[in-house]
C-alpha cells in the first residue's frame, strides 16, 4: 500500500510483472530466486525419501519398505541432495545474487548463460525425476560399477543422465563467476580487497570448471557400457570396474569442496559482521581456499582403500588426505581468532555460523579417522561414514546456507525475518541434527553397515534415537520455510543495511534495483573495515 | 579481438598439417615399433591437439590469463593420470598379506 502522493520505489522484484518476466529474465538476482525455488524443491524431494527410510529403520526387520524399495529411497535421497541441492545451492542462489553486488557490477559477465544454466539444471532435474517416476534407481548416488553397468535393472541411464546434464549447469555458473570476478570488479576493488565470499566462489568455480567434465564423461561411459558393452569397466572385455571409482571420485571428492568452500565463504562474512571485527588473517583464508581447491584433487583414492586399489596407492592417498586437513584447520583457527575479543551479538545468522564451526569440526576430524588406512578397514561402509559426511555436508553446507539465507534475506526481499522464530528454528535444527547423527557414529563404530533395510536387534535403540532426531530436524527445516514465506508479506521493512554490515551489497537499497548501482562505486578501503 | 588475427590461409595450412598427421597416425599403426608404438601415437595426437588449441581455439592470441586456465586443464589431466597410474602400476607388486585372507593355520585342511 502506498500512501497517496508517494511513488513506489523501483527494485528488481517490482521492475516487471508476470510469469514471463521471470522465466525470460536476464537479471542475476531474479535467476537466483528461480534457483532458490528449484533447489528447495529438490531438498524437499530428498528430505521426503529420508523420512521414509528413517521410519523403516525404526525396526530391525525390513517391514515398512521392502529391501529394494529401501535401496531406491536412499538413492533418491543421495541423488537429489548431492547433485540437485548441496552442490548447486550456495553458488547458484547466494553466489548468483551477491557476487555482482559485492564487486560493484551491474550483472554477471554472461547473463544469458546464467539463465541457460537454470534451464539446463531443471532439465537435468526433470530427467532424474523421470528416472524416479519410471521405477527408480537402486545403485546409490555413486553409480558404482559393475552393479550399475551390468546387474542393476532399474532406471540407471535416466538418472545418470540427469546428473550429467545438471553438471553442465554447474560448469556454466562456474565459468560465469570466473569471468565476472576477473573482468568486472569495481574501480579500486583489488584482488586482496575482495570479500572472502567472492574468493571462496572463485576457488569453487575453478574446481567446478576443472572437475565436472571428468564426472560427466564417466557417467556417459557408464551409460555406453550399459547400452553397448564397450568394455571400459567390464573385466571380461578388458576393462576395470575400479577405474570407475577412480574417475568418479576424482570429481566427487573435490565436489565436497564445491559444497563446503562457498559455505566457508558465507561463514567468513557472518563471523566478521557479528563480531564487529576485521577478519583475522585475510590472506591466509584466501590462500587456504585456493589450497583446498588444488589439494582437493589429490586425495580421491581415500574412498577406495578396500576396493582392491593397490595398498601402495592407498598409502600415498592416505598421506595426501592428512595434508588437505591443513587449509581447513587454518580457516577454523582464523575464525576463532576473529571471534577473540570481538563484540559478538547472537543473532540468527551468527547462531548458524557457530553451528557450522562446531559441526564442521566434528565432520572434518572424523574424516581424519577415515583417511587412516588401518582404521578405515574397520569403518569403511559403516554408519560412521554416513555420520561423518552428514556432519560435513549438513553440519557444514546446510548450516552455512541457512545462516547466509537469513543474513541476506532482508537484502533479497526487502523484509526482515521474525528473529524469535528464526532463533528457535536454528536451535531446533542444531539439536535435531546432533540427535540424528551422533548415534550413527556409535552404530558405525559397532559395525553396522550402511545401505541395508534390516539390521541385528542390538542396533535398534540407537536407530530409534536417530529417527527421533530426524523428526526434530524435519520440523527445524519446516519452520524457516513457513516464516520466511510469511515474512515476504508481513515482515517488517528492512532498510538497506539492517545488520550494519560492511560490503558493497549493503550500500544499495533492499531489494536492489535491477541494475544494482546507479553509479559505479569506487572502492577505497579493505574488506571488513569493522570498528574492532 | 582475436578473430582478425588469423588469416584464412593459416587456417588452411593448419588443416593440411592436421590431415598429414592423421595420415601419419594411420601409417604408424601398421608399423610395429615395439615399445615406441604408444609413444609415437601419443606424440602425434598431442601435436594435433596442440595445433587445434593454439590456432583453431585462438589461445595463441589470447591473454596470459587464458594461458593459465588452459594449462590448468592439462595439469589436472596430469594429476589424474599420475595418481591413477600410481594404483595400476603398483597393483601387481608383492603386497603384504591382506587382513581379509585367513592365516594359513586357520585355513581348512584340504584333505
Ligand atoms: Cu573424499
Amino acid at each position: 500500500m502506498n500512501a497517496p502522493g508517494t511513488v513506489k520505489e523501483r527494485n528488481f522484484i517490482n521492475a516487471d510483472y508476470g510469469i514471463k518476466s521471470w522465466l525470460l529474465t536476464l537479471d542475476h538476482k531474479r535467476i537466483a530466486i528461480l534457483y532458490l525455488l528449484s533447489t528447495t524443491f529438490f531438498f524437499v524431494v530428498g528430505g521426503a525419501a529420508a523420512v521414509l527410510f528413517r521410519l523403516e529403520l525404526l525396526t530391525p526387520a525390513s517391514d515398512l519398505l521392502q529391501a529394494d524399495t529401501y535401496n531406491k529411497m536412499f538413492t533418491i535421497h543421495g541423488v537429489a541432495m548431492v547433485f540437485f541441492f548441496l552442490i548447486p545451492t550456495i553458488p547458484a542462489v547466494l553466489g548468483n545474487f551477491l557476487i555482482p553486488l559485492m564487486i560493484g557490477a551491474r550483472d554477471l559477465a554472461m547473463p544469458r548463460l546464467n539463465l541457460a544454466s537454470w534451464y539446463v539444471f531443471n532439465l537435468g532435474g526433470l530427467l532424474a525425476l523421470m528416472g524416479i517416476a519410471g521405477g527408480g534407481v537402486d545403485t546409490g548416488w555413486t553409480f558404482y560399477t559393475p552393479y550399475s553397468t551390468t546387474y542393476a535393472n532399474s532406471q540407471v541411464i535416466l538418472t545418470a543422465l540427469g546428473a550429467f546434464v545438471s553438471g553442465f549447469a554447474s560448469i556454466m555458473t562456474g565459468l560465469n563467476f570466473i569471468v565476472t570476478i576477473h573482468t568486472m570488479r569495481a574501480p579500486g576493488l583489488k584482488w586482496f580487497r575482495l570479500p572472502l565470499f567472492v574468493w571462496a566462489h572463485y576457488a569453487t568455480s575453478l574446481i567446478i570448471v576443472l572437475g565436472t567434465p571428468v564426472v560427466s564423461i564417466t557417467i556417459v561411459l557408464v551409460a555406453l557400457e550399459r547400452l553397448f558393452h564397450i568394455g571400459i569397466f567390464d573385466p571380461a572385455l578388458g576393462g576395470d570396474p575400479v577405474l570407475f571409482q577412480h574417475l568418479f571420485w576424482f570429481y566427487s571428492h573435490p565436489a565436497v569442496y564445491i559444497m563446503i568452500l562457498p559455505a566457508m565463504g558465507v561463514v567468513s562474512e557472518l563471523i566478521t559482521c557479528f563480531a564487529r571485527k576485521r577478519i583475522f588473517g585475510y590472506k591466509f583464508i584466501v590462500a587456504s581456499s585456493m589450497g583446498i581447491a588444488i589439494l582437493g584433487f589429490l586425495v580421491w583414492g581415500h574412498h577406495m582403500f578396500v576396493s582392491s586399489q593397490s595398498i601402495y596407492a592407498g598409502l600415498v592417498f592416505s598421506v595426501l588426505t592428512m595434508l588437505v586437513a591443513v587449509p581447513s584447520a587454518i580457516k577454523m583457527l582464523n575464525w576463532t581468532a576473529t571471534l577473540y575479543r570481538g563484540s559478538i551479538s547472537y543473532q540468527t545468522p551468527m547462531l548458524y555460523a557457530f553451528g557450522f564451526l562446531g559441526l564442521f569440526t566434528i565432520g572434518g576430524m572424523t574424516g581424519i579417522f577415515l583417511g587412516n588406512l588401518g582404521l578405515d578397514l574397520h569403518l569403511h561402509d559403516t554408519y560412521f561414514v554416513v555420520a561423518h559426511f552428514h556432519y560435513v555436508m549438513v553440519g557444514g553446507m546446510v548450516m552455512a546456507y541457512l545462516g547466509g539465507l537469513h543474513f541476506w534475506w532482508p537484502k533479497i526481499t526487502g523484509r526482515l525475518y521474525p528473529e524469535g522464530w528464526a532463533k528457535l528454528s536454528a536451535i531446533i535444527i542444531f539439536v535435531g541434527f546432533n540427535f540424528t547423527f551422533l548415534p550413527q557414529f556409535v552404530l558405525g563404530y559397532m559395525g553396522m553397515p550402511r545401505r541395508y533395510a534390516s539390521y541385528p536387534d542390538e542396533f535398534q535403540m540407537l536407530n530409534i534415537f536417530s529417527t527421533a532426531g530426524a523428526s526434530i530436524l524435519g520440523f527445524g527445516y519446516l519452520f524457516p520455510m513457513i516464516y520466511l514465506t510469511w515474512s515476504l508479506f508481513r515482515g517488517k521493512k528492512a532498510g538497506p543495511n539492517p545488520f550494519d554490515a560492511k560490503g558493497l551489497e549493503w550500500t544499495v537499497p533492499s531489494p536492489p534495483p535491477t541494475f544494482n548501482f546507479t553509479e559505479t562505486p569506487v572502492v577505497t578501503e579493505e574488506a571488513y573495515d569493522y570498528p574492532i | 579481438m582475436s578473430h582478425g588475427l588469423i588469416s584464412t590461409e593459416l587456417y588452411y595450412k593448419i588443416f593440411a598439417t592436421l590431415m598429414a598427421l592423421t595420415t601419419l597416425t594411420v601409417i604408424a599403426a601398421f608399423i610395429d615399433m615395439g615399445a615406441l608404438n604408444d609413444i609415437i601415437a601419443m606424440g602425434i595426437a598431442c601435436t594435433k591437439a596442440l595445433l587445434v588449441i593454439l590456432f583453431f581455439m585462438h589461445v595463441r592470441y589470447n591473454s596470459p590469463v587464458t594461458w593459465i586456465f588452459v594449462s590448468a586443464g592439462f595439469v589436472m589431466l596430469l594429476i589424474m593420470l599420475m595418481l591413477g597410474m600410481n594404483d595400476y602400476v603398483s597393483r601387481s607388486w608383492d603386497a603384504p598379506p591382506s587382513p581379509w585372507t585367513a592365516p594359513p593355520s586357520a585355513a581348512p585342511a584340504s584333505h
